[in-house]
């Protein structure tokens, strides 16, 4: 949470910090979130949301079935030049401050569709935040994405970005018994 | 068992049915637009026949062929004597048979799915709009003569000048999600990213194969030596 300073000692001890920085803390960890399902991704996204996975981690557990009282768009899926507008509209409606992640290949470039019925990404209608590659994506990229919208909303950060993949070690510790070097 | 319902319309409709044919024991039969509904409605009726479950109705679009431009089918069964058919007629640009809306009404929408997509109206139809796409959508996207890529949207695209936007991927994030632009690839490039697309969506040019394997090698070389 920004700088934090750390006034007195013994029994009483207050913190100070500045207050964009606890806003944005609080923001952080209350993102309501308001689930665009349209294609196979939303296979994934319930798993994520799962408790094995445990969204509620991150304070991202509670779903919003009204754009109005949403913090997270979550595009998962295809969207089509038909539903365009409904999610212009959708994300329009929602209050700021707002972000919204591109779930998957489809909802971030238009995936293999490159016909008339497909947006070419949901980024020619809405603007994305974080972009979530997989077709679909593993929960541990759904989470590594949360973290990433997280750190991006504590630094006030509205740069679009990419979730990077997860580098795997030659070895994996315990597959061979003995370790990763 | 489906030879026995060609026997029966053919001793029906003596030369009006016009062609038959069997493809691994699936019996086809062709009409004439004009005795379309006719037919349909025998084998509906027929108590020999007794075709009461309408499977699908569909369209191929054959541009070339200048007698008429398009086939359309329809796949029927009984779910009496489990026989099955399929009966097909020529359809010109333009021309509308009747409809089988009135026979089975699961024809409705498929027939309403024709018409979005190949253009073909069918007279005397309830409802005869667009099913699929928007009323604002011009032309019919599965013949063959629409542009394979040619979109139209209902929201403009955002202009993407203004925002500090990424590329959206390249192959080290997984998988070379690039639009492959054929082109240049078969002219012995090794450019994968269509050049149109590329310049809209603010793309990088993705790493050909060998390119992508050297940086992962040294990405796994980098991390390993910062964990040892």
């Amino acid at each position: 949470m920004g700088e934090l300073k750390v006034i007195g000692g013994g029994g009483e001890v207050a913190v100070t910090t500045r207050l964009s920085d606890l806003l944005q803390w609080a923001r952080k960890w209350s993102l309501f979130q308001y689930p665009f399902v349209t294609a196979c991704c939303g296979m994934e996204f319930m798993a994520t949301a799962a408790p094995r996975y445990d969204i509620a981690r991150f304070g991202a557990e509670a779903p919003r079935f009204s754009p109005r009282q949403s913090d997270v768009l979550w595009i998962v899926g295809t969207i089509s030049q038909r539903q365009g507008p409904v999610v212009r509209r959708i994300w329009e409606q929602m209050a700021d401050p707002k972000w919204v992640i591109a779930f998957g290949t489809c909802a971030s470039c238009g995936g293999f569709y490159d016909n008339y019925a497909t947006i070419p990404g949901v980024d020619k209608v809405i603007p994305v935040d974080v972009y979530i590659p997989g077709c679909p994506p593993r929960p541990e990229a759904v989470l590594d994405a949360l973290m990433l919208l997280q750190d991006k909303i504590q630094a006030n950060d509205r740069k679009p970005i990419i979730v990077p993949p997860r580098l795997v070690p030659e070895r994996a510790p315990g597959r061979t018994g003995e370790g990763h070097s | 068992m489906t030879q026995a319902v060609v026997d029966r319309l053919k001793a029906q409709f003596e030369e009006r049915v016009r062609e038959t044919s069997d493809a691994f024991g699936d019996h086809e039969l062709v009409v004439a637009v004009k005795d379309w509904v006719e037919v349909a409605q025998f084998m509906k009726d027929d108590g020999d026949l007794q075709m009461d479950h309408f499977i699908d109705l569909t369209a191929i679009d054959y541009p070339e062929r200048e007698s008429a431009r398009f086939d359309v089918v329809l796949m029927l069964r009984s779910s009496v004597t489990g026989a099955r058919i399929r009966m097909r007629t020529y359809v010109q640009d333009g021309e509308e048979p009747g409809t089988l809306s009135e026979i089975w009404s699961g024809a409705n929408w498929a027939e309403r799915e024709i018409w979005d997509m190949f253009g073909i109206k069918f007279d005397g139809h309830p409802d005869m709009r667009r099913i699929l796409l928007y009323e604002e959508f011009v032309g019919h996207p599965l013949r063959k003569d629409y542009p394979i890529d040619k979109a139209q949207p209902l929201v403009p695209y955002r202009e993407v000048d203004d925002t500090q936007k990424l590329p959206p991927f390249g192959i080290e994030e997984g998988q070379p999600f690039a639009r492959i632009d054929w082109e240049s690839r078969l002219a012995g490039g090794d450019n994968q990213v269509s050049p149109a697309i590329g310049v809209q969506q603010g793309q990088r040019r993705a790493l050909s194969d060998s390119e992508a394997a050297q940086q992962i090698q040294a990405r796994i070389a980098e991390r390993m030596a910062k964990d040892e």
